[in-house]
């Protein structure tokens, strides 16, 4: 007998909660047809800059999936001074993510010493094959677009890159 | 009599298969209407969402997709059940729904048996539905479904003893066992002399209809008497093992059975398919007009889906209840209070 309130204050909750999904609508979201835009810096999809990327294998060789498959083969690029010798690059012919087996760690992201990769908020990429989402670094390029900028760096932190 | 209704002398087998008609109508169409507004609405809404939306005009089809989607899957017995057994199970418990749902008087000529036991062949036909249940739960060859099935078997029969316990308060104060006779007893009735609200059972049988209600709660194992299905426990219990239109029928029974008892518990304790008779000026059965039997479904609809209301709100308010307390609930508490109820009507009666 000493539950009885407890188990009316029970009901109350439900009936109010119903009262009010009926006149003030519900807490969820009718998904395709409205969408709730991600927290700016979410973690949706990996995006790949090519141009940073010096195909180290760090990404690859760091990832607990080993989803990341990267080839690459050596150029010759003009020298940046005049009456220098030509530099040595490494090219990249092949920069792929299976998000099949991805774990969405972002150890890639952190491990990336050129700051290749960069976490996206974009999320719909779903594929109605498992083998399609298999994306390769056209597409990781393409998701660059929908990266944020980065946050402001602290008042007296060191800004690296280039001198 | 059926034929009354339009005045036409309808032959026996006409009769007859108005009434399997009809009882098809009272038996799927409240379980339709229950899942749609119940399960599959006020559900969603008590935890802030909308259920389904997609099929049919706010997901008013969704139901007949579900039944679409049971009906190509694949009928599986698993390999060492007894086959025979297994899929005789849903059969045997549906079959209990429909025999329950003959009793019920939907208006002053629309019934479609009229037992001077009524009330007692309700009950003991509502316990034929266990008896489906332990054979769902033996013959499946699951242990899960097996532990199912006793949990069911001693669930439904403790709760049984409260139920018919409470409905003999009522018996009493009716002097009669027939449904019909219950529901003209409250609508005729009046509290001290005033009828304009009838007598329904339901204010003098308050603690009755209390203990019913949970009974009807734990007979049609609904949260938070669910064990016996607990699918984080046991895996849906009896169920687990059946697939396609078996577990279809299962289904239905589950929200018709829910809806006939409500149904029953409406005649009981809310007056039934009439209306205070005072409001017309009928004296008796005999008084009440024709178009009662048009009316009083729809008011016996009304009132089920109150009483489903009830049901379901508490279903879907409550956690699961540990196997040692329910028993202790149903011998220890519902069983000395309708007993008690009983003495204190049958004293009540006869001092009055």
């Amino acid at each position: 007998m000493a539950k009885v309130p407890g188990l009316v204050k029970g009901l109350g909750v439900t009936f109010s909660t119903m009262v009010q999904t009926i006149t003030k609508g519900a807490n969820t979201v009718q998904y395709p047809h409205e969408k709730e835009a991600p927290p700016t810096r979410a973690r949706g999809v990996i995006a790949l800059r090519e141009d940073n990327c010096t195909s180290c294998m760090l990404c690859a060789r760091s990832c607990p999936d080993w989803c990341i498959y990267i080839e690459g083969h050596k150029e010759l690029a003009p020298p940046r001074r005049a009456g220098g010798k030509p530099r040595q690059v490494n090219k990249l012919d092949r920069f792929d993510i299976d998000f099949a087996l991805c774990m969405y760690c972002g150890i890639c992201v952190e491990v990336c010493p050129f700051d290749a990769l960069f976490w996206s908020p974009e999320y719909e990429y779903s594929e109605g094959r498992i083998a399609d989402l298999l994306h390769d670094k056209t597409k990781l390029g393409e998701w660059m677009e929908t990266v944020p900028e980065a946050p402001e760096l602290e008042a007296g932190a060191d800004k690296k890159g280039k001198k | 009599m059926t034929s009354a209704l339009w005045a036409v002398e309808i032959p026996y087998w006409g009769q007859t298969l108005l009434r399997v008609l009809g009882g098809v109508v009272a038996v799927l169409l409240p379980a339709g209407t229950i899942v749609y507004v119940f399960l599959f609405k006020m559900m969603s809404f008590m935890q802030s969402r909308l259920g389904p939306m997609e099929a049919g005009p706010y997901g008013s089809l969704q139901l007949v997709a579900e039944v679409g989607k049971w009906l190509q899957k694949e009928d599986i017995a698993p390999e060492r059940a007894d086959r025979f057994i297994f899929r005789l199970a849903p059969i045997v418990v549906l079959a209990s729904t429909f025999l329950l749902v003959a009793v019920v008087p939907f208006g002053p000529d629309a019934w479609f048996t009229n037992f001077e036991t009524g009330i007692y062949y309700a009950m003991a036909v509502s316990s034929v539905s266990v008896l489906g249940i332990l054979m769902a739960g033996w013959a499946s060859a699951n242990k899960y479904s097996l532990l199912g099935g006793l949990r069911a078997a001693g669930q439904l029969i403790a709760y049984e003893l409260p139920m018919v316990l409470a409905v003999i308060g009522v018996v009493i104060q009716a002097e009669s066992m027939n449904l019909q006779q219950i529901v003209v007893a409250q609508n005729a009735g009046s509290i001290f002399g005033w009828d304009g609200l009838g007598n329904p059972y339901l204010l003098t049988q308050f603690v009755g209809f209390l203990i019913f209600m949970i009974a009807v709660q734990a007979e049609l194992t609904q949260a938070p008497f669910d064990m016996p299905i607990a699918e984080s426990e046991l895996v849906s219990g009896y169920m687990t093992e059946y697939s396609g239109f078996r577990f279809l029928m299962f289904f239905i029974g589950e929200f018709a059975t829910a809806g006939v008892f409500a149904l029953i518990a409406s005649v009981l304790f809310l007056g039934g398919w009439g209306v205070p008779f005072a409001w017309f000026g009928w004296n008796g059965i005999d008084d009440v007009d024709n178009w009662m039997n048009v009316v009083g479904p729809l008011v016996m609809f009304g009132k089920m889906m109150l009483l489903v209301f009830l049901i379901m709100w508490v279903r879907f308010s409550y956690p699961r209840f540990r196997e040692d307390q329910l028993q202790r609930f149903a011998w220890k508490f519902l069983i000395p209070v309708s007993l008690g109820n009983i003495v204190l009507t049958a004293v009540a009666k006869v001092v009055w």
